[in-house]
């Protein structure tokens, strides 16, 4: 019998702590996938942020780190400056890297350091049960906006890509979703290019991943699936947004 | 011996850095310090190493927090507004159990307080300062040359004991210019560091650098760990001067740092109109040597006067050492002003009643 699907060596044998529905589990197949295709998982080291991923130490088959709230860019920093040779990739929540960690999102880009940064856009704060985030769209209800955002108080979301992109030493960064098949196999193809990047000591690489949160946003996974399609993708448009590799910025 | 050089404490202790095998320096300016971070970006490079201007001292100790996390020797430095910055990032080192060595200049505060020298980061530097129970090693050199030594001293106890080692000097020592010599010491017998986060390479099993424990009964025998670990640095790690306190005394003085060194001109001051005071000099300010006191008490007339640059932190410390067993006194200064040995003398008379 010819094995056609089984577990990726990235990640471990273990059940994970993520709600019914949510794709964050998607987002771990994806990257432990890219890990074993690239043959990496000897010298890559990963950095959990905090958020609802903050356990991703426990899943990820590789040497693992838990950072601080935001920190994870700067923790990523200190191990590829210390161990240049190894593969250092951050996983990072909406919270995590778009409010207490923007400084040090936006220096390691700057600085362009040879790391990747999976960072997962679900407009919400998961872990602790579904307040508003700086990517909650305009409108939106969470716990604390429960009127919907109102952007006269509340200000914008932010749309880290592009401004990831704006970055010298940004070199590859694009947004993707996991909201469809066909949407899955070209977030895979991005993750596995930023790992590429890294490989090739070009510079920082970001993928920004559209994922589900049903939970908090109160609707089935299929509910879920579609209002990213009609909400977040029109906010937040799908594609590459910097490869300094073609020279191609959007 | 080696050639004596002159220099200043904040490139000094740049220097010893070096020799005590320091791969990664993570800095961020901030007076009266910038000149390690200077110092740093000059030479590490010449010696192909790691010199990194974080953004912020968040970035640097989380950095540090990285690197340490490795296994590398790596060390940051900062004065006091940023080691508060750096607190949260200490309290994560402590938690995960990770080497590496912290300088604190001190300045004085609270908030952005001044740029002059100061020992108002007593409290942070020894009674947590971040959150959570931990304790940090604090190493107080009084001279350039102790500064020097005491690198490679922190470097060894972070690694022997896994735990984060501060060392804390004011102002002055960062700032001053002596003559110093750096020493070859033999290398220490360390423990491997078989829990270093580097990448696989062959091991079987994941190493994780972590500090979250989900389960009560988990994070409270982590603790428990931690503080056995606390118990075994005191058994083994305090150090002290005494100076001066072989006969019965009229009075012990207890400070540390360049300050001690102030006092024990005050003390010669004294002797002269035949007020006879010994000094308690702290190296390590965690652990306190409270064996020190116990060695004392009992030639001590009057008691015991804490002296600081401060309004009164480390008296409290001086007050559970003593523990009622004679009257504990204290003379302190503030905001960047440092007690000339005169004004100590006047002090020290006061107490004990002026020239016999």
């Amino acid at each position: 019998m010819t094995v056609v699907f089984d577990r990726p060596k990235a990640l471990l044998d273990v059940p994970t702590h993520y709600c019914p529905g949510c794709t964050h589990g998607v987002i771990h197949r994806l990257v432990a996938e890219v890990i074993d295709e690239l043959g990496i998982l000897d010298k890559t080291i990963g950095v959990a942020p905090v958020g609802c991923s903050v356990l991703a130490y426990d899943y990820f088959a590789c040497d693992m780190y838990e950072a601080a709230h935001g920190r994870a860019p700067a923790v990523a920093t200190g191990i590829k400056r210390a161990v240049p040779d190894s593969v250092v990739f951050t996983y990072q929540g909406d919270g995590d890297l778009a409010a207490i960690g923007t400084a040090e999102i936006i220096h390691a880009a700057a600085r362009g350091e040879k790391i990747t940064t999976i960072f997962v856009n679900n407009a919400i704060y998961g872990m602790t049960g579904g307040q508003m985030a700086p990517t909650t769209l305009p409108g939106q209800v969470t716990e604390t906006s429960p009127y919907g955002r109102d952007v006269k108080t509340a200000g914008y979301p932010i749309r880290v890509a592009e401004m990831i992109s704006t970055l010298d030493g940004a070199v590859y960064v694009e947004r993707v979703s996991v909201d469809s098949v066909p949407n899955i196999i070209k977030a895979k193809k991005a993750i596995k290019k930023a790992f590429e990047i890294q490989l090739q000591g070009l510079g920082f690489s970001l993928v920004e991943v559209l994922s589900i949160c049903p939970t908090n946003w109160g609707l089935s996974p299929n509910e879920s699936v579609k209002w990213l399609r009609d909400n977040m993708i029109p906010y937040y448009p799908l594609g590459v947004k910097k490869d300094a590799t073609t020279g191609e910025v959007k | 011996m080696a050639q004596k050089v002159l220099m200043k404490g904040n490139e000094a202790i740049g220097e010893a850095a070096i020799h005590a095998g320091c791969q990664c320096f993570f800095g961020y300016p901030i007076t009266p310090q910038t000149e390690v971070a200077a110092y740093m970006s000059r030479r590490m490079p010449k010696v192909g190493r790691v010199f990194l201007q974080a953004e912020s001292e968040v970035a640097a100790i989380n950095m540090v927090y990285g690197a340490a996390g490795a296994g590398v020797r790596v060390m940051t430095s900062s004065s006091s507004p940023g080691i508060s910055l750096k607190a949260e990032g200490i309290s994560y080192i402590a938690g995960a159990e990770l080497p590496c060595v912290i300088l604190n200049i001190v300045r004085g505060g609270p908030g952005l307080g001044g740029i002059q020298p100061a020992q108002s980061d007593y409290f942070q530097a020894t009674k947590g300062g971040g959150h959570g129970d931990y304790k940090l090693v604090v190493l107080a050199p009084s001279s350039v040359q102790e500064m020097v030594d005491f690198v490679q001293d922190a470097f060894d106890i972070a690694d022997k004991y896994r735990t984060p080692v501060m060392i804390m000097g004011d102002g002055m020592l960062g700032q001053m210019m002596e003559p110093v010599e750096f020493k070859e010491r033999p290398k220490k017998e360390l423990p491997e560091k078989t829990w270093a986060a580097n990448g696989l390479r062959g091991r079987e099993k994941h190493n994780v650098i972590n500090s979250l424990f989900l389960k009560p009964e988990e994070l409270e025998a982590h603790n428990n760990k931690l503080q056995e670990k606390y118990r075994e640095i005191e058994k083994n790690e305090v150090r002290y001067e005494l100076y001066n306190c072989d006969e019965e005394m009229d009075l012990v003085i207890v400070s540390y740092g360049t300050l001690a060194r102030i006092c024990k001109n005050a003390i010669k001051m004294l002797k002269k109109e035949g007020i006879n005071v010994g000094l308690i000099r702290p190296i390590t300010l965690w652990p306190y040597p409270v064996e020190a006191f116990d060695k004392v008490v009992d030639k001590t007339k009057h008691g015991f006067i804490s002296v600081e640059m401060s309004c009164g932190q480390m008296v409290e410390d001086v007050q559970l050492a003593v523990n009622g067993r004679k009257p504990v006194h204290f003379y302190g200064r503030s905001g960047g002003m440092v007690p000339t040995p005169a004004e100590i003398a006047n002090k020290i008379k006061g107490i004990v009643g002026g020239a016999k």
